[in-house]
């Protein structure tokens, strides 16, 4: 049990000055690592928390199986990187089941971006997310995770696996290391400086 | 994944809460809007709404404090609607980033400085 995790008590506040709330997703398959990226990057242990969603006919994959029932629900984890005085970037880490995205809009509409994290003997779990990604329009990276590959694959592979575009970066990482997982941030937001520039210029 | 799932076991507590709203009134609370107490607890608030002023004295984001208080998002902005409708908090809002645009260079110049001083 993991009591302290959400004990604001003994949290770090932010700064008084602190104004501006910034957002970046991890979304990818069960046990890729999401929850490891997240706290490898966080300065906060990473909290946990769920949004809800009352509508007929949503559950498609609810496991639950109820009857009758019209809520569903998706947990998520999230933690924190004070980036200056004012600046404050949350880190999601979102589950990429097909409910999930019903929610993408409200609870992470004006993201900056997001990460897809990749295991690469589950590559199928990506595409729905990747699909997503594309369909709302929001920019991504692809980073493999490498913790548990006993064959390492090529980076060219994974891309031709996943039929991604060649302007979509894709980056190696391990999740578990602090360095690894910011420098796959600092991929995302390289990728995100380079297409908001370009459209500055056009 | 160490977290707890939030209880929802409770509907009529959650019913209770939320005097039966099923959608807030503010719905421009982002997860990541950082909320910040404006007053003290005052006598007859119910119990939510004086953690939240309690958590924000510091500016606190949406998601934290539903974190924080271990309710759903939806459920925690209405709480919130209810105290920035009092004038008890005061949002700081994130700037907005339109479906399918990218923020401006200058900001994420900005993010990309703070990973690189991590």
């Amino acid at each position: 049990m993991d009591s302290t995790t959400s004990d604001p008590a003994l949290r770090a506040p932010l700064g008084p000055a602190a104004d501006t709330g910034l957002k970046i997703v991890v979304v990818g398959g069960f046990g890729v690592g999401k929850t490891t990226l997240v706290r490898s990057v966080s300065e906060i242990r990473p909290l946990n928390t769920e949004e809800v969603l009352t509508q007929a006919g949503v559950g498609v994959d609810d496991p639950s199986g109820a009857a009758g029932k019209n809520t569903t629900t998706v947990a998520f984890d999230f933690g924190r990187i004070t980036l200056d005085a004012r600046l404050v970037l949350y880190v999601f880490g979102a589950p990429g089941q097909k409910r999930f995205w019903f929610l993408w809009e409200r609870l992470f509409g004006g993201t900056l971006g997001a990460v897809v994290l990749v295991d690469t003997r589950r590559l199928a779990d990506s595409w729905y997310a990747i699909d997503r990604l594309e369909h709302h329009g929001t920019p991504f990276v692809v980073a493999v995770n490498r913790f548990a590959e006993a064959v390492p694959h090529g980076l060219a592979d994974v891309r031709e696996a996943l039929s991604l575009s060649a302007d979509v970066p894709m980056l190696d990482c391990d999740a578990r290391e602090r360095a690894s997982a910011t420098s796959v941030l600092i991929g995302l937001v390289n990728h995100l400086y380079d297409l908001s520039t370009a459209r500055e210029t056009t | 994944m160490t977290g707890r799932p939030v209880d929802l076991g409770e509907p009529d507590r959650l019913y209770t809460l939320t005097g039966g709203r099923h959608r807030s009134d503010d719905a421009c609370l982002d997860l990541v809007t950082l909320v910040v107490s404006e007053s003290d607890p005052a006598p007859g608030m119910t119990s939510e709404h004086v953690r939240i002023l309690e958590l924000c004295r510091r500016p606190t984001a949406v998601v934290e404090v539903s974190a924080d208080l271990r309710l759903p998002v939806t459920v925690t902005r209405i709480l919130l609607g209810d105290l920035l409708a009092t004038r008890r908090v005061t949002a700081r809002h994130p700037r907005p980033v339109p479906r399918a645009t990218l923020p401006d260079s200058t900001l994420l110049k900005q993010v990309l400085d703070g990973l690189h001083h991590l």
